[in-house]
């Protein structure tokens, strides 16, 4: 288990110093796939290089099993890294590359050469252990990096947007065999991306980060369906925000509240979380609803109400751009039946339906 | 596409350019073609012969001025890289000191001091610890020679290194190697090439050297350079034309080799 304590890191500028980190906390569990997720400059790398040791944080701790990592130099730390670069070692050999950490540690001759081949079979690189680094693909060099990193077995392994230099077959490939590595060799990933998609698909848990702090923990199901905030819900997947007015809280625990919207219908929505559902007081709130999670119905039966803008076709769904009567514009998303056939044509009077529950109210 | 100004197009550009390379060349030439003169002179061809460079060969003081001139050129080289490595690992580590630039062009006082000026300056200190402690062996050229050389041993380490990507001693590290055991595996065999290049940069500084020798040899302790100076002086024969073109043999063999190694990366 490692544990990230209220780390900042400031870095001094010469007119106006940089908070890279303004308070990180988070705790990621034994053998997960933890994603960190943000746009650029958010301060990712600089959080996988405090737990490195690369950078030594201004405040805030980081514990490893409990036990304090900031103690410790990069050499004595069981945490290994893939570089975003990768940087092999261009004077080795593929073989030589992955058996770099081995020997640092002493560890038999015996030892090193089965492990180094046993890596280089996990990674299907076997037939290339004597080229140099130089002399294989991109992919395969971030191969390599991978079976270097995991050849000492640490308890922790950083992967720093290893993807994002492949195309998208081979990242495709890639993504799949980091799951099943992790899977095979039960070590703790924390994954950096700026792709939400990859961040969706293989992580147990996301923390999405913006202007170095965390804003939601959670898993990607969590994190796409009851995002936290404005930033996050708009950071992962599309959006539709619209303005409402909390007019009561449900007692049941089911963490719904009753909103009226803009054409005086109320209906229910998610709270941030259960919790802060009793807490919360009535008046003005903004609601996040997923495009494709309103239905598209006859204008009567609607809970908004507007005019059709565009119908845009993307093969397996169509988007409907429908102009609220409110002024606002709401995304719509419907999956494409085949037989099905669209009778509506822009400017015909539409409304949408939400189911209960459907649409989150966010914390500002 | 948009011309962009292009030198070689200017009138007059490739008449200029052929002068310039006449006037580098021609004489180097002339002396290496003299070199296998029959005759005595080095204006008058009488035909080919190896003549010159088996007198040459044959020559007491020749003899003893080339293992004069290889023993200083070779400590001069070891000294000057074994200064110039630590210093250019000192600068160009990231983490900028205090001073840094003044210490840089320190290190390269030798490029910007006029040579004679140098050369003087040693000659007065040297003299006084002559004096004070009745040394007059090699010691001064060897140290005169070390310090001239040391910029330009420095020069390729140092382009080297900053060539280098810091990520990957971070990774050795990340592999659990110590700073110590990350130079030795990672750093020095990646600086070796700038290594080789400056030691054979140094070397071939140090052979051709003549204002600081001159001033700083002690009696008998003509180098091949400060040799064929005293030679000019007396007969000139085309001996002096052989020696010369060994020794550009030697340099055209380290340059070349320098190119090479410097132009290796990875
Ligand atoms: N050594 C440094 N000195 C000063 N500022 C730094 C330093 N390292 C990082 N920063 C700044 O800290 C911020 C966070 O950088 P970081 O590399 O962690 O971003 P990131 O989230 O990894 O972004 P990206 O997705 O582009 O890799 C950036 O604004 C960067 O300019
Ligand atoms: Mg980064």
């Amino acid at each position: 288990m490692i544990e990230v304590i209220g780390v900042t890191k400031v870095f001094p500028g010469p007119d106006m110093d940089f908070t890279a980190l303004g308070g990180v906390s988070l705790t990621v569990q034994d053998n997960e796939f933890f994603t960190l997720l943000g746009p650029s400059g958010c301060g990712k790398t600089t959080l996988l290089r405090v737990i490195a040791g690369f950078e030594y944080p201004t405040s805030g701790s980081v514990l490893l099993d409990g036990k304090d990592l900031l103690a410790q130099p990069p050499y004595r730390r069981p945490v290994n890294t893939v570089f975003q670069s990768y940087a092999l070692f261009p004077h080795m050999s593929v073989a030589e590359n992955i058996a770099f950490g081995l020997e640092m540690l002493n560890k038999p001759k015996a030892e090193i050469r089965k492990t180094v081949a046993d890596m280089l079979d996990l990674v299907r690189m076997t037939p290339m252990a004597d080229r140099k680094t130089s002399e294989i693909s991109g992919g395969q060099q971030q191969r390599v990096a991978l079976a270097r990193a995991l050849a000492p077995r640490p308890k922790v392994l950083l992967l720093d947007e290893p993807l994002s230099a492949l195309d998208y077959k081979l990242r495709k490939d890639m993504q799949l065999e980091l799951k099943r590595l992790q899977a095979e060799t039960g070590i703790t990933f924390i994954f950096v991306t700026h792709d939400q998609e990859e961040a969706l698909t293989m992580s147990d848990r996301i923390a999405v980060m913006n202007a170095g702090t965390v804003r939601q923990i959670g898993s990607p199901r969590e994190i796409y369906d009851q995002p936290s905030e404005r930033f996050v819900a708009d950071f992962i997947g599309e959006t539709n925000f619209i303005t409402a007015d909390l007019v009561g809280v449900e007692g049941d625990g089911s963490g719904l509240v009753r909103v009226r919207l803009a054409g005086g219908v109320e209906t229910h929505v998610q709270a941030p979380s259960s919790d802060l559902a009793s807490a919360m007081s009535n008046g003005p709130v903004t609601l996040a609803i997923r495009p494709e999670h309103a239905i598209l119905v006859d204008e009567p039966q609607g809970l908004l109400k507007g005019a059709l803008e565009n119908v845009v076709y993307f093969g397996t769904d169509t988007h409907f751009h429908v102009a609220l009567d409110d002024g606002g514009l709401f995304v719509l998303r419907q999956q494409n039946q085949p037989g099905q056939r669209s009778d509506m044509s822009v400017g015909d009077r539409v409304g949408l339906s939400l189911g209960r529950g459907v649409g989150q109210i966010l914390r500002d | 596409m948009a011309r962009t100004f292009d030198i070689r197009r200017q009138t007059g550009f490739p008449a200029i350019a052929m002068a310039c390379f006449i006037l580098l060349y021609l004489p180097i030439i002339l002396l290496v073609a003299y070199s296998f003169n029959a005759g005595s002179s080095v204006a008058v061809w009488e035909g080919f012969s190896w003549r010159w460079y088996a007198s040459a060969w044959e020559n007491d003081q020749v003899r003893a001025a080339t293992v004069r001139s290889l023993i200083l050129a070779l400590s001069a080289t070891v000294l000057a890289t074994a200064c110039a490595v630590p210093a250019a690992l000192a600068m160009a580590r990231p983490g900028r000191f205090k001073g840094q630039g003044l210490i840089f062009g320190l290190i390269n006082q030798p490029l910007m001091v006029p040579e004679i000026v140098t050369a003087v300056a040693l000659l007065i200190v040297f003299a006084a610890v002559k004096v004070a402690t009745g040394y007059t062996g090699m010691g001064y050229l060897i140290l005169a020679h070390s310090a001239f050389c040391i910029p330009f041993a420095y020069m390729p380490i140092k382009a080297r290194l900053a060539g280098m990507d810091r990520a990957l001693e971070q990774a050795g590290q990340d592999l659990y190697g110590t700073p110590f055991r990350v130079f030795l595996r990672i750093t020095l065999p990646q600086l070796w090439p700038g290594i080789l290049a400056g030691a054979m940069l140094a070397f071939v500084i140090s052979l051709d050297d003549v204002v600081i020798t001159e001033f700083v040899k002690s009696a008998g302790q003509d180098t091949l350079p400060t040799y064929m100076l005293g030679q000019l002086r007396r007969v000139v024969t085309p001996e002096v034309n052989a020696i010369a073109t060994v020794l550009l043999g030697i340099s055209v063999v380290m340059v070349v080799a320098f190119f090479f190694l410097s132009k290796s990366r990875k």
